[in-house]
């Protein structure tokens, strides 16, 4: 129903039950450490930080074993295995791990290194066959790369940028060197870029050749090898032979490591709580032989551990209330149908100190409004099913389940607002009738069709948005009467209160109202004066009262005036909730124009494929997208319209101290 | 000319399907590039962020709506077209308009104003009820424009 009070505990106790308290603490996990004693001479904390560094690397090292064993030996996870919570371990399971700790964290070590030995390997491979690469125009020449010359001749072997032909090299020797005894010009390949070649000549005149060809761009080839180029290929061949086989052996060895995969869980997890464990130790004062917890406890749960904490560890346990100037953290409990909508609070925001919890009053109203952007029987019929068939498949979901929870009731309202308004996939009963066996049936609504008459739907919308923005003037109302603020609560609610309605009684009877409505209604003499009376009784309450915090005359009109002036933002935040209907009818008009299209192909059995085919896929998208579009929609509702009227958050959410594991949940014996 | 009735009322609701649904291609096309450069960072963000790019999607829905809605009144499906005087077209023709045109631009505003909030969930996941807000409140005025479409269209005596 509300947010849980808080206690501020302080135990004290001997250091030699330190161990034992803490580890006690930690695994009820209920409650949120704050230590608010400075160091002094007194009191003075632990270094934990070496301690609490080892043991996260450890739960790290841990992680990326783990990970590169998912790499070479990919254990194949469900989409919905993410719903299934985590595994259930038995605590002996857990305290063996823990015994062969140090050999585990040693496997774990060996995979790391062995995962960056094969990419050490790897770019090894990459680099031999760039090199490779880089001989591929040389294959054909039959020298090694590095010969220069006999006694009596000198040979150039390089590349020249831009495409020659043996004429064009030829041409430019002689041109450079007319008196050139001669020289042999060989072209070994070309490419895009550059030509390949080796020139031969006699080696008095070789300086002569090698200025030409200089000149030209010639450059000998930056891997300089002594072998034939097809023999280096060979040799680094053969290294990447060897090197993929060593890559393979590893593997191999890594993929023998995966009989360590649920140990390496455990220790993972196992080190992630006493890291957390030794973070906390930091925080504590500790004298020579005693040490102190102070931290935020619900006062509901405190009762169970102080026995405990007094008669098994002999701790000095003290209550505090919470100081007028503290602010605690928030934990919200509701019933069961309403704590589904917890999440969606919490993704705005958490009570403030002195906020009530509104979830309960809006679960209420976020299921209804849900049910009525969505409004179609089959769509909420199938949302159900589905989230209750995962609600009893995965009893241990985790932080989903509430959400999971809420859908299942918004499915529910979703399917009584379908059958209100006669929607079963829009009108497939009908078009199903009519086109495959020739005479139209359907199911009548139970209230009325919205698509044939639109206004009147748009009046209820915009009706039930009226009664949500009261209910939530009403709650700002609540609060203020609590904080004893009697005089805002009149104020700033009950002038509002009456103004609105005096206002809404004034519209009721008139020709506007009638026109949309479609019928007038006339009220007895009697109610018009009245909302004569309240609209402008209101309004001059308003005007006087609003700017009731300034002391200047003049200006406490004028704000008067511009509060009044906010009854447009009234106007709308109730004109906010026409998308009820435009939500409700995209639903219907969507929905009937995929069956339209599937009784395009006719009858017979060629027709009914046809349509079957369109039918699935169409409703699918209909109801993906419509599903979206209300759950935006409620939120927005509640965010801006409902919430805007009373309420801020802001609270912080409670962190309890308590065994965070990432893979495993331990069977609940360890908790005793 | 007594056929053009039919020619203006048909024109709406092609206007009224093809301009909103313009608009929303343009947003969540906007959404999507930047829906894309989560994904690629941290691929866990997925269903968060698609449920970003698809927030400017509706505009296309309610433009589909609205000319359905057109489609069915003047007879051009479930039934033989009706008579229409020029009048009577033209009428139809301007009660689609609202949602055609602010269709069109509040998508791709909607787009924008989505791309900003997957920016949101990429740095802070947990905000992901805040971001969702602010592309939701561009759309408000698209549900206004296709409340005053349906209303009008509906209210058109054929």
């Amino acid at each position: 129903m509300a947010v849980l009070q808080m206690q501020k505990v302080s135990i004290c106790a001997l250091k030699k039950e330190r161990k034992a308290v803490l580890e006690y603490l930690q695994s009820i996990g209920i409650m949120e450490m704050t230590q608010d004693i400075e160091e002094d001479a007194a009191f003075e904390k632990m270094d934990t930080v070496s301690q609490r560094t080892s043991f996260e690397k450890a739960a790290n090292t841990a992680d990326q074993a783990l990970e590169i064993l998912q790499h070479y030996v990919p254990k194949k996870q469900s989409m919905l295995s993410s719903l299934a919570g985590k595994e259930l371990v038995e605590s002996d399971d857990f305290g063996k791990a823990i015994e062969r700790r140090e050999e585990i964290h040693r496997v774990a070590i060996r995979i790391v290194k062995s995962n960056k030995e094969i990419a050490e390997h790897q770019a090894n491979i990459s680099r031999l066959e760039n090199s490779i690469e880089g001989l591929k125009p040389w294959l054909s020449l039959d020298i090694p790369m590095n010969f220069k010359g006999t006694r009596k001749t000198a040979m150039f072997i390089g590349t020249m940028p831009g495409d020659h032909s043996l004429e064009d090299l030829y041409g430019i020797i002689a041109e450079c060197a007319p008196d050139l005894t001669g020289a042999d010009i060989e072209i070994i390949s070309k490419d895009r870029d550059a030509t390949y070649l080796t020139v031969l000549c006699l080696s008095e005149e070789a300086g002569q050749v090698e200025e030409a060809i200089r000149q030209h761009g010639f450059a000998r080839p930056s891997q300089v090898v002594t072998q034939t180029p097809v023999q280096k290929k060979e040799s680094y061949e053969k290294q990447i032979e060897q090197l993929n086989k060593m890559i393979e052996e590893i593997q191999q060895r890594l993929i023998a490591a995966d009989a360590y995969r649920e140990d390496l869980r455990l220790i993972s997890d196992y080190y992630r709580i006493r890291a957390e464990k030794y973070e906390v130790l930091g925080t504590l004062p500790q004298t020579k032989n005693t040490f102190l917890i102070t931290g935020y406890v619900p006062k509901e749960s405190f009762q169970d551990i102080r026995g405990i904490l007094e008669n098994r560890y002999g701790c000095v346990v003290d209550v505090a209330e919470i100081a007028e100037e503290e602010e605690p953290p928030v934990l919200l409990k509701n019933n069961q149908f309403s704590e589904s909508a917890e999440p969606i609070l919490e993704s705005y925001a958490l009570p403030k100190k002195g906020e009530i919890d509104p979830t309960t009053v809006m679960s209420f109203f976020y299921v209804f409004f849900f049910g009525l952007m969505l409004s179609d029987a089959a769509y909420g019929a199938i949302i159900s099913i589905a989230c209750f068939v995962l609600l009893k498949k995965f009893p241990r979901m985790g932080a989903m389940r509430k959400s999971i929870k809420l859908f299942f009731w918004c499915g529910l309202s979703t399917l009584l607002w379908g059958i209100m308004f006669g929607g079963y996939f829009g009108d497939v009963i009908n078009v199903v009738s009519k086109t495959f066996f020739g005479h139209e049936v359907g199911i009548r609504a139970a209230w009325f069709v919205p698509l044939d008459d639109p206004m009147r739907l748009l009046i209820y919308s915009m009706a039930f948005g009226t009664i949500h923005l009261l209910v939530g003037l009403g709650i700002k109302g609540y609060m203020e009467i609590k904080a004893k603020k009697y005089l805002d609560a009149v104020c700033d609610v009950g002038i509002w209160y009456v103004f609105l309605i005096g206002l809404l009684l004034l519209l009721i009877p008139s020709e506007i109202f009638a026109s949309i409505a479609g019928s007038q209604i006339v009220f007895p003499p009697a109610v018009n004066l009245l909302a004569k009376i309240m609209a402008i009784g209101g309004a001059l309450g308003l005007l006087l009262m609003s700017g009731r915090s300034s002391k200047n005359f003049g200006l406490r009109i004028a704000l008067g005036a511009y509060d009044i002036y906010n009854v447009t933002g009234w106007l709308s935040d109730v004109l906010s909730y026409s998308r009820l209907l435009a939500l409700g009818l995209a639903t219907g008009v969507i929905a009937s124009v995929v069956n339209q299209m599937g009784s395009m192909f006719g009858d017979g059995i060629l027709g009914a494929i046809g349509f079957i085919l369109v039918f699935i896929v169409g409703h699918t998208l209909n109801l993906a997208i419509n599903l979206l579009g209300a759950y935006v929609h409620t939120n927005r509702l509640q965010y801006v319209e409902f919430f805007g009227k009373f309420y801020e958050g802001g609270g912080k959410a409670f962190h309890p101290f308590k065994t965070n594991t990432k893979y495993v949940d331990f069977k609940e014996e360890t908790n005793q | 000319m007594s056929e053009l009735g039919i020619v203006y009322a048909l024109l709406g609701a092609a206007l009224a399907v093809l301009l909103a649904g313009a608009g929303s291609a343009i947003g969540v096309g906007i959404a999507g590039q930047a829906a894309a450069g989560v994904v690629t960072e941290d691929p866990s963000k997925f269903a968060k962020v698609l449920i970003m790019q698809l927030l400017p999607g509706t505009q296309g829905i309610y433009g589909l709506l609205v000319g359905f809605l057109t489609l069915s009144k003047i007879g051009l499906i479930g039934g033989g077209a009706a008579n229409l005087d020029p009048k009577t077209g033209l009428m139809i023709l301007a009660a689609c308009l609202p949602i055609g045109i602010v269709g069109l631009i509040s998508g791709k505003y909607q787009g924008m104003t989505s791309a900003a909030a997957i920016g949101i969930v990429a740095k802070k996941p947990d905000q992901f009820g805040k971001a969702m807000l602010f592309p939701a409140m561009v759309e408000t005025y698209a549900i206004l424009a296709l409340l005053i479409s349906i209303i009008a269209v509906t209210g058109i005596q054929v």
